[in-house]
């Protein structure tokens, strides 16, 4: 269940260029936390910016009670959220998201990420190693610059393949290449993915084609995060124009099975 | 101290209650507060049927503020009386049922429905701007207003409230409709038509190109409509529009609603409508306020 919390920023580090990682003291939080959930922020105690501002779950320390999330400066919600100093209290809302992913069912995971999709993927990984699954990752960045979290990945997994569109770090070319490969290999039984919406929806489709469980991090503009403003619709697979029927992200997802949405 | 209100003949232990589509049903408000505490709940726009809403992206914020077009999605009124309104009724609050049609039949149809259901009240939606048919075309004409409003008193037995659009000429002509029509409340103001461009597509941000805009950007429109229509009316106003504390409440009052709602204030903390009722009560003390009606109304004009 979702709570709102004051919690204390206890360690900031940037991790990438405007990437901050925060480290919050948030039990309430942790223990019922779940891998692919989010949380909501809301920036300052004033009317501007508007709105909370949703992010993604990197780590759940639950023995410890400290949450983890990484952001990218985009927006003047998350400047003003960059500028937090360590002590300072941060106001949280969550874990939110009841679809979060669902990994015991399978083996031999393939987790693919793209850019600041990857930050949700760490906590899914690393729970799953802690359950002896076999972990392989892949993870698409554009450049060396904006490559991100290698080491930590390389911690929660059996194998870990970088990529960049330009060649200029690890291996040139696009994360899904080299899923699709270990697939043709037999080393994968599932798909678990985060990213731009255009890897998504290669991803579905290699699924589909392989036939492999798939399971999608999504996300959609949102106000409220808790499921009443139905701001965060999802078109499903079953939807047509005469019919049309939509999920929520914050409600449904934001883990979805890749074949029941159309991306 | 009294906060207790009789808001066009529905009790209310005090005069905050959420606004339509800011509140769902209320089940996961439950989680962050006794529901008991506020004054009234107004449903989600719920209609005869099922409907689906609108394409995604469905909000996006603004200066001080959002825009919306979700399109009323709902599960409709059958689903309602099932699941959502038996949760509701565990809660010692007033359940307003917020109702949307797409022709009068359908709102005459819809509130027959509702005279069976034990809710407090009804609030006409006309003023919706998200939708093509419906709602806001009959709530932006003296003459629409009227006919529905008369079409839906003459069969629902509940208190009526109407709802009205800001985005008409003249307001108090409006409001005048609802009260000629025999409605026992009006509320105001729903969201103003509003648009947001991506300067990089070149295309507007909502799928729907334009939407409502809530959230304290529009509060001072909100006010000024909400004066305006006290002095041309004497059905009790429920005032919203921009309200997220007890500042914002009290100066709706005083400019002459006698309850107001919480709307996308509900969005940037679940317990803003709870946190204003305190904050109501805190101004009422230290103005030694004994009784909210004290304030209603009472604003001085220069």
């Amino acid at each position: 269940m979702p709570v709102n919390i004051k919690a204390e920023l206890i360690q900031k580090q940037e991790i990438g260029p405007e990437m901050l990682k925060y480290s919050v003291k948030a039990k309430e939080i942790t223990d019922t936390a779940k891998t692919g959930q989010f949380i909501e922020i809301r920036v300052n105690d004033d009317i501007e910016p508007f709105l909370r501002r949703p992010i993604s779950i990197y780590n759940i320390d639950k023995e410890n009670g400290i949450l983890e999330f990484i952001f990218q400066i985009k927006g003047k919600g998350t400047e003003i959220l960059s500028k937090k100093r360590e002590g300072d209290k941060i106001d949280i809302l969550g874990p939110l998201g009841f679809g979060p992913f669902k990994y015991s069912n399978y083996q031999k995971l393939g987790i693919i990420g793209g850019g600041i999709g990857v930050f949700p993927l760490y906590e899914l990984a690393k729970s799953a190693k802690s359950e002896n699954k076999n972990v392989n990752i892949y993870l698409g960045f554009r450049n060396k610059d904006l490559v991100v979290l290698e080491d930590e990945f390389k911690g929660v997994s059996d194998k870990l393949k970088i990529t960049t569109d330009d060649g200029s770090y690890a291996e040139k070319g696009f994360a899904i290449d080299f899923l699709k490969k270990d697939i043709e290999d037999g080393k994968i039984d599932s798909i678990f993915a985060c990213g731009p919406l255009p890897m998504l929806r290669a991803v579905k489709q290699l699924a589909e084609e392989k036939e492999i469980p798939c399971q999608i991090s999504l996300e959609e503009r949102m106000a409220c995060g808790l499921g009443v403003c139905l701001g965060c619709a999802v078109k499903t697979s079953k939807s047509t124009a005469e019919n049309p029927e939509y999920w929520h992200v914050c409600k449904a997802g934001p883990v979805f099975q890749a074949k029941d949405v159309d991306i | 101290m009294n906060t207790k209100i009789n808001f066009a003949g529905i009790e209310m232990k005090n005069p905050v209650t959420v606004a339509s589509g800011t509140f769902g049903y209320g089940r996961e408000f439950s989680n962050f507060f006794d529901l008991s505490k506020l004054g009234g709940i107004i449903t989600k726009g719920t209609s005869l049927k099922p409907k689906s809403g609108n394409k995604p992206p469905r909000v996006c914020e603004t200066a001080s503020g959002m825009l919306n077009s979700i399109g009323l999605q709902n599960p409709g009124v059958e689903y309602f009386a099932e699941n959502d309104l038996p949760f509701l009724r565990k809660f010692d609050t007033a359940i307003i049922v917020n109702v949307c049609g797409s022709t009068i039949d359908e709102y005459v149809e819809l509130c027959k429905i509702l005279n069976t259901l034990d809710i407090d009240g009804v609030e006409l939606n006309l003023s919706c701007p998200n939708v093509k048919a419906g709602c806001m075309a009959f709530g932006n004409t003296y003459e629409g207003v009227k006919e529905v409003t008369s079409k839906v008193r003459k069969v629902i037995e509940k208190p009526l409230i109407v709802k009205l659009t800001p985005n008409v000429t003249n307001i108090t002509e409006i409001a005048k409709a609802v009260e000629d029509a025999g409605a026992d409340g009006v509320s105001l103001i729903n969201t103003l038509l509003g648009m947001k461009i991506d300067i990089n597509k070149r295309k507007p941000v909502l799928a729907n190109n334009t939407g409502g805009l809530s959230g304290p950007a529009i509060k001072p429109v909100a006010v000024r409509m909400v004066y305006q229509v006290a002095q041309a009316v004497k059905i009790p106003i429920l005032g919203m529009g921009g309200i997220v504390n007890g500042e914002d409440a009290i100066e709706f009052m005083l400019a002459g609603a006698s309850a107001i709602s919480i709307g996308a204030g509900n969005f940037i903390s679940p317990t803003t409508s709870i946190d204003t009722i305190a904050q109501i009560e805190d101004y009422m003390r230290k103005n030694n306020i004994e009784d909210i009606h004290e304030i209603i109304g009472k604003v001085e004009m220069n």
